[in-house]
């Protein structure tokens, strides 16, 4: 199971602190952990503590990108909408081991994808399969470049939010990852052009 | 990318005006009003989203917008299920909403409001009760046939399964796995909808039903896989691809569930030792059946490995899946997806069969021959790295048993992938998490792992922060009596190490002559033959090779331009946090002799390090926080290595480079240097160490540091100071030298300023320190019980006895006191 999606930026920001990073879509599947704590969580305070959880997570996920980059030193590959294929290729990727109660209560295994200054991190139990989880997480990653034409300036990440949910009820429903041969995708991938069609 | 826009977007939406939002709330409910809802009901609803989401914080909607959005989870268009879906996740659950879980037509949930269902789920036995709904529904289906709305019920169930695996009963076990059987094993073999173009002139007759393929475009001669293609699917088809994957998942927990109650457990393993010989006879009876697209219930129990009670069965049936998809990886896939999917279900498959196995161990001898076969197919081929693991884990919970020779399995995992794959991230992350998970088994059956070391700690080396916090757990199973001295050694050139695995790559893709390029002294060292030998050793594969080298200088000095390469830095930086961890551990395997060793590395190693200042200086306080530790722990060693201490603290020099772990020797010498920790300690051994700190305590009080050094730390002068008052009250003869020196100390700072003191305060405290001890040692019966206090001071053993205990009643009485 594939706990949660995230979309987030890995560069520093002048609005933010020094190591924070800017949530642009966070998706949670399943029930709310907190809920099964049995803490005595009210619906607020269970909220309150998901959206911090999340923000660890993009931290966490943040510091890593920052250190690879840094340690690879490899420069930085500017594209531009239209050039999605290369941005992803020239994407660099990693996971990061999130031990048990930081900041779930299992031990989890973030994936993440930079792209850029953002970061696109699918956060999974551990024995889940992460050669597919891989796999999904590029899949995923090129979609929303493509159909929120992230490569730009503008913000449809915020404003065109529910194209990555119809996104991801079909390639990750529910958090499920799926064994999708081309085929598979290929008919996936027509409904997906369908939807963003409207 | 990240712009201005997006940035002051998520203010706008945060810092919204109570008023403006209300007057926003009204306008939608408005459009909501409507019979058709057009673009900017559509634009308005992804607003509201973006506000309710931009906080942390929780906004309720008004009741008749609520009202409004909870009704279009039913809407026929998609984008308005999703919005709605969306919106409502992010607002607090209404007590209306919770009449979903208790409607009969769960079924026609879609998959949108089946997210928020369980997204808002409240309790557990909201879960259960979503749960029973969801199989009934699955149930019911099973006589008209499987539709595609199915679909999304799967991942739902292991959703739920994943969080709460109590809420499936022993009958919703039994009902699934049957589906799971069927979905598996008896999915249509022709291709789904759309399969022939056909054409207008073409007659019914050639719109029949084509095969599906394999991967590599011939004609599929056995049951559906995930690794079929066709021109379209059928909904069997889709379930296929659902059940397994989740399938692995399933055998998991229900595995784990049904250990909760072992009575039905030992049940059907008694069944299943009946039924065992059958299936072995018959399993390939089902072949008769395939012909069928889909094989109802009633006519599954006609052969004989339908006898085997369902969880049993579907074990079986994943047995052979998983053998099919592993013959069927084999194939060439014209497309790289699907060569990557073949990977992935390599992966899944394996670990499917290994659970099956740890499920019904007679599966095993079944079972390793082909993982056996897939082994030697992959194993010279290391892109296959990551499919090697699950096999290394199936080698390792069944070899034993199945009396398989393993060697080559471990030669691969702690030989070449660590040697040559310690720049995959995935890899490094997936061989981790193996090593941690198995660490019992591995120090238990694998003689090579804690002798791997050196090649384990390539992939710290190359990726520090991203796998330190394995090494945080693994590092102690590494450290053993035969291996502490060289892994210590090892430590500390992990910085060299990691500029070395640098400059392997490079090396192996930049011609000799680098054109353009900026000329590497360290590469073209690295090059060198005469200095092959020390990368070499660097790079050496198992421990037990000698515990390091002679010519480390001349290596750090060839590395000399690697001081600034971010990713040493990184790694330099992880290699203190290790050392705490390895000496925190070592005390517990070492006996003195091994510690008196690492005593004697410490002191020589803190001289012999690459040079990157911040590493030296955090290394030394490592060094000095455990020397302390281990002295404690062994006084007697201060005597046994007083030899080498003495000549470490006898060194000027040491004092200027060397402060933090100077003042520890100096405090040690001092402390343990006694007939009460070691009868050993003869009056000689204390006048010869009081002589050479009392020489350097002189020349350091008596002029300038030397050029370049800084003025010694008040700390060194008066930590030498107490050395030499300790060792002078314990034997008498030395106190009028030391009586004699700090007489002096406090006649030459009585002028206010000295050479080796440039700050005035310090040299106030350094000189009433002196004043203290002198007054001290006139009394020198006192001076010995102060400096030198007997054990029963420092570690005091009270009367045990808790009503006449002295503290106790003290501390009782004081609170009485104190109370009023």
């Amino acid at each position: 199971m594939v706990r949660c999606f995230l979309i987030h930026t890995v560069c520093p920001l002048s609005a933010l602190g020094t190591g924070e990073a800017r949530m642009l879509y966070s998706r949670l599947f399943g029930p709310d952990e907190g809920m099964l704590s049995d803490k005595g969580l009210t619906p607020e305070e269970r909220r309150v503590l998901q959206k911090e959880k999340i923000a660890v997570v993009a931290r966490q996920v943040r510091s890593a990108v920052a250190l690879s980059r840094e340690a690879s030193g490899r420069p930085l590959v500017e594209t531009v909408p239209g050039e999605e294929a290369l941005a992803l290729q020239e994407a660099d990727g990693g996971v990061v081991r999130l031990r048990a109660g930081d900041p779930f209560s299992e031990e989890m295994s973030a994936l993440w994808l930079g792209v850029q200054s953002l970061g696109f991190t699918l956060v999974c139990e551990p024995h889940e399969n992460l050669l597919l989880a891989e796999g999904t997480l590029r899949n995923l990653t090129r979609h929303c470049l493509e159909h929120l034409h992230m490569l730009g300036q503008g913000s449809e990440v915020l404003l065109r939010s529910n194209r990555i949910d119809a996104l991801l009820s079909r390639l990750l429903p529910h958090g499920q990852l799926l064994f999708l041969n081309h085929r598979f995708g290929q008919s996936l991938e027509k409904e997906v052009a369908a939807y963003m069609a409207k | 990318m990240y712009s201005h826009g997006s940035e002051s977007l998520i203010k706008q939406a945060r810092e919204i005006q109570e008023s403006e939002l209300q007057k926003f709330y009204s306008r939608l409910v408005k459009l909501l009003q409507g019979k058709e809802f057009g673009h900017e009901t559509v634009d308005s609803l992804q607003r509201l989203h973006l506000i309710l989401s931009a906080s942390k914080y929780t906004r309720t909607l008004p009741p008749e917008l609520q009202k409004r959005v909870l009704s279009l989870l039913s809407s026929p268009v998609e984008q308005l299920q999703v919005l709605s879906s969306a919106v409502l996740r992010e607002t607090p659950p209404l007590s209306g909403q919770e009449l979903n879980y208790n409607q009969e037509n769960v079924s026609q949930l879609n998959s949108h409001a089946a997210a928020l269902l369980l997204s808002q789920a409240g309790s557990r036995a909201d879960l259960s009760s979503l749960c029973a709904q969801l199989l009934r529904s699955l149930e019911s289906r099973s006589s008209e046939g499987p539709s595609h709305s199915l679909t999304h019920t799967l991942p739902i169930l292991n959703t739920i399964l994943t969080h709460c695996p109590q809420c499936l009963t022993e009958d919703h076990e039994t009902l699934l796995s049957k589906k799971l059987v069927d979905w598996l094993r008896y999915a249509s073999i022709t291709q789904g909808g759309g399969a022939s173009s056909g054409g207008f002139f073409t007659g019914p007759r050639s719109r029949q039903p084509a095969p599906i393929a394999e991967l590599d475009g011939t004609v599929s001669g056995d049951f559906f896989t995930v690794l079929c293609v066709g021109q379209g699917f059928t909904d069997d088809q889709w379930m296929n691809v659902y059940s397994f994957s989740m399938l692995r998942h399933w055998l998991l927990t229900y595995h784990s569930v049904s250990n909760d109650n072992t009575t039905a457990d030992t049940a059907n393993r008694l069944q299943l030792s009946l039924s065992l010989s059958h299936s072995h006879s018959f399993s390939n009876d089902d072949r008769s059946e395939i012909d069928g697209s889909v094989v109802s219930m009633v006519s599954a129990t006609s052969s004989s490995s339908r006898l085997l009670p369902p969880k049993e069965r579907l074990r079986e049936k994943a047995f052979q899946y998983c053998q099919r998809l592993i013959e069927q990886s084999d194939r060439k896939a014209h497309k790289r997806t699907d060569a990557d999917l073949q990977k992935a279900c390599l992966v899944e498959a394996v670990c499917i069969l290994d659970c099956v196995c740890v499920e019904d161990a007679s599966l095993v001898y079944r079972t390793f021959p082909c993982i056996k076969a897939l082994f030697g197919r992959l194993s010279s081929d290391l892109s296959f790295a990551r499919v090697m693991l699950p096999i290394a884990q199936f080698y390792l919970n069944h070899g034993e048993m199945a009396a398989v020779d393993c060697e080559s399995v471990w030669n691969l995992v702690f030989g070449r992938f660590p040697a040559e794959l310690f720049n995959d991230h995935f890899l490094a992350h997936e061989l981790l998490r193996f090593l941690r998970l198995n660490l019992e088994s591995l120090q238990l059956r694998v003689p090579q792992y804690t002798h791997s070391f050196p090649n384990l700690l390539k992939l710290l080396a190359w990726d520090s922060p991203a796998v330190v916090d394995d090494f945080v757990d693994l590092l102690p199973s590494l450290v053993t009596a035969g291996t502490a001295v060289e892994l210590l050694h090892t430590l500390l050139d992990l910085p060299c190490l990691s500029a070395t695995l640098v400059l392997q790559l490079r090396s192996a893709c930049l011609p000799i002559s680098e054109p353009g390029g900026r000329c590497l002294l360290s590469l073209d060292a690295f090059r060198n033959p005469s200095f092959r030998g020390l990368f070499l050793f660097l790079l050496r594969g198992e421990a037990g090779s000698g515990d390091t080298i002679d010519r480390l200088g001349t290596l750090h000095e060839l590395l000399a331009e690697v001081a600034d390469w971010p990713r040493v830095i990184q790694c330099a930086q992880t290699v203190p946090v290790l050392l705490h961890i390895f000496f925190n551990t070592v005390t517990t395997v070492a006996d003195e002799k091994l510690l008196a060793h690492l005593v004697l590395v410490m002191l020589e190693r803190s001289s012999l390090l690459l040079n990157i200042p911040k590493y030296i200086k955090e290394i030394h306080r490592v060094f000095s926080c455990h020397l302390l530790r281990l002295c404690k722990l062994h006084p007697s060693l201060v005597v046994d290595q007083s030899h080498e201490l003495l000549e470490f603290a006898g060194a000027t020099a040491n004092v200027y480079s060397k402060e933090e772990i100077y003042t520890h020797v100096v405090w040690v010498l001092g402390e343990y240097l006694s007939v009460s920790c070691d009868s050993r300690c003869s009056v000689r051994l204390i006048t010869s160490c009081f002589e050479a700190l009392e020489a350097v305590l002189f020349e350091i009080t008596s002029s300038a540091p030397p050029p370049g050094a800084v003025c010694p730390a008040p700390r060194v002068v008066t930590t030498l100071m107490s050395a030499l008052a300790k060792l002078a009250s314990r034997s008498h003869d030395l106190i009028p030298r030391v009586s004699l020196f700090l007489s002096k100390l406090r006649t030459v700072t009585r002028g206010g300023s000295v050479a080796w003191c440039s700050d005035e305060e310090d040299l106030v405290a350094i000189v009433t320190r002196g004043e203290e001890l002198w007054s001290l040692l006139k009394a020198p019966g006192v001076a010995q019980s102060v400096l030198t206090p007997p054990p029963h001071v420092t570690t005091p053993q009270w009367h045990r006895d808790i009503n006449v205990a002295m503290p106790l009643q003290l501390r009782a009485l004081t609170n009485l006191t104190h109370s009023q």
